[in-house]
């Protein structure tokens, strides 16, 4: 007879089986290489657009380079990608036949939500590299030393991991890769009404409330100041901004706190 | 070992309004092939994916070596292997890439996984393919692949549902041959089918399910007798046919089924008529006969019986 799993033993198979099926989710990557360098070009694409073309007529706040100001609003954004990445490939797997056999199999049920989670950081690690070079080419520098570069860095991936979790749990929920993929284009606007490309000040009073308070502003504003770009905060900003940080540290706190059960209770009822 | 391995008593479910399982009592002894046969709709894929820990039933229960489906569905887990109706291998990936990772997912260390991934592709001729991405695979490739990455860890059960539909002849033979030669390795083996044939060749036992229950159970053979010998005959002049059918239904009791402007196909009782006998008969009422025979009902004759959608069902 087979001994009942120690909860370690649990933890370890949960671990390796996640492990296995990030392997998979980069195997299946080096079968697109198209997908890769579309994830590659596209913080390229958007440091033009918004570098040179929009960056021409906007005033940075207290003065900077524009271009300075922006990469850490693009770091953000490429962070949040995270979310439509992982759902779509969450969607994918629930609507096709694999998924029934890992449920069939006597592997770690909670593995495939953290295989997908967990990929995704080890996709979203290269890309934060490359956004890094672009950044440096362009003329951004973090001003403030390796340490608080370090800080910044890890407060991405932190928030990158949190956000795949909301991808999982999305992805399980619309089951479905179309709709997953008309999902996508929501993206772009949710990342866009933030402090990443313009300072919210100039905002109409409830936008710049919204704004204020989405997450992409925390995030931005926190390695905005861990890199000592410029962009000065309004005397009068909101709490999210004037501690950006910590309120990074608490978004993905909750993020992980709410997604990780929800996803792992959609994973486990799936087809019951 | 009598003891089944595979015990369903009064398996339940329903989706919304449809009653897809009401009540199915199924049994199915160590080391056999059981044939899950029904018409479409009939809830055999739910019957499959209950067994298979895949979805919960409302009411009644289900064992396989013993183990409850839903309370010890990690036992069972570690015990089954399922095929499903749609090929479940990862499309993007390589054959080789496939039964690896599903192979690390059995927990197999990573050598032995390597290992048996090359054993499972030469011994099913797949290694020619082997690193290509499943997603260029024909249909039976595909479907193979799918058997044996079941066949990693050696199931006790197996599961199959439709496992050879839209084959060609030759593929489905392959499927046959590795699910006999899993079967005389000891495997037990319940497959649904839409071939009879299928469920001829290879089931020990067959179980026909109509509107969530099982209707009949048994043997092929013991199926086939209970609707009787069929009785063809072809008539030289089908201007005499009104007469045969008025021999044939003396003799037989039942109307005979029209089978062509210049034959007749009728099941006889189950007790013995002989066929000089009805020669004889249909010699007398002035019937010239090209040709008559007295053959077995195909299994398809059975299940078009047991499932006639005429008769009230519920
Ligand atoms: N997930 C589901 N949601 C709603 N209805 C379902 C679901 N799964 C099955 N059904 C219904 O339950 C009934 C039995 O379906 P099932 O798939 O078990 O039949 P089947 O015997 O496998 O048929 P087929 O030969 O076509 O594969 C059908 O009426 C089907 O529409
Ligand atoms: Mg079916």
């Amino acid at each position: 007879m087979t001994a009942i799993p120690v909860p370690l033993d649990r933890l370890r198979w949960t671990l390796t089986d996640g492990l296995t099926l990030a392997g998979r989710e980069l195997s299946r990557l080096r079968q697109e290489p198209g997908q890769i360098v579309a994830a590659l070009l596209f913080p390229v694409v958007m440091v033009v657009l918004f570098g040179y073309v929009f960056g021409s007529a906007i005033q940075v706040p207290g003065g900077g380079d524009y271009r300075a100001y922006l990469m850490p609003g693009l770091f953000a954004m490429v962070t949040f990608t995270a979310v439509q990445g992982v759902m779509g490939r969450m969607a994918a797997d629930a609507s096709r036949g694999v998924m029934d056999r890992f449920r069939s199999m006597p592997m770690a049920r909670s593995a495939v939500p953290f295989g997908h989670s967990g990929a995704d950081s080890l996709i979203g690690v290269p890309l934060l590299g490359v956004m890094v070079v672009t950044g440096l080419l362009v003329g951004w520098r973090p001003q403030q030393g390796l340490l608080p570069a370090a800080e910044a860095f890890a407060l991405i991936v932190l928030l990158r991991y949190a956000l795949g979790w909301v991808g999982v749990y999305l992805g399980l929920a619309v089951k479905d890769e179309q709709v997953a993929e008309a999902m996508v284009p929501l993206g772009l606007p949710f990342t866009m009404l933030s402090n990443a490309f313009v300072p919210t000040d100039g905002m109409p009073a409830w936008l710049r409330f919204v704004a204020e308070w989405n997450p992409v502003s925390a995030l931005t504003a926190a390695i905005r100041r861990l890199s000592g770009s410029p962009g000065a905060l309004p005397g009068d900003a909101a709490w999210p901004l004037a501690h950006p940080v910590a309120a990074v540290l608490l978004w993905s706190a909750a993020l992980l706190v709410i997604f990780v059960p929800l996803s792992l209770r959609a994973y486990a009822r799936k087809g019951r | 070992m009598s003891d089944p391995i595979v015990v369903a008593e009064g398996l339940r479910k329903s989706f919304g309004d449809t009653h897809a399982l009401r009540g199915l009592d199924l049994s199915v002894p160590r080391g056999t092939v059981c044939g899950l046969l029904g018409p479409n709709g009939a809830g055999k894929t739910t019957a499959v994916r209950i067994l298979a820990t895949l979805s919960a039933p409302d009411a009644g229960h289900a064992r396989i070596a013993g183990h409850d489906v839903v309370r010890e569905a990690a036992q069972v887990r570690e015990r089954i292997g399922l095929a499903g109706q749609y090929a479940a291998v990862d499309e993007k990936l390589t054959g080789r890439g496939n039964l690896r990772m599903f192979g690390r997912l059995y927990h197999l260390p990573r050598r032995q996984a390597h290992r048996r991934a090359d054993e499972l592709l030469e011994r099913f001729g797949l290694t020619e393919a082997a690193d290509r991405p499943v997603g260029g695979y024909s249909g039976g490739m595909r479907r193979r692949l799918d058997l044996i990455t079941c066949l990693i860890l050696r199931p006790e059960v197996l599961f199959l549902d439709e496992p050879t539909t839209g084959l060609d002849p030759r593929s489905r033979g392959e499927i046959w041959d590795s699910v006999r030669e899993l079967v005389a390795d000891g495997t037990t083996v319940l497959l649904t089918t839409q071939y009879l044939d299928e469920a001829d060749r290879l089931a020990d036992d067959v179980a026909v399910i109509d509107h969530g229950k099982v209707i009949a159970t048994g043997t092929p053979d013991e199926l086939k007798a209970t609707i009787g010998d069929r009785l063809d005959v072809v008539l030289e002049d089908p201007a005499t046919r009104p007469a045969a059918a008025a021999v044939l239904n003396a003799l037989a009791g039942a109307g005979p089924a029209t089978a062509g402007a210049d034959r007749l196909s009728v099941a006889l009782p189950a007790t013995g008529l002989r066929l000089a006998d009805i020669v004889r008969d249909l010699d007398r009422a002035g019937v010239a006969v090209a040709d008559v025979s007295l053959r077995r009902p195909t299994l398809d004759e059975v299940f078009l019986r047991l499932t006639d959608r005429k008769e009230p069902v519920r």
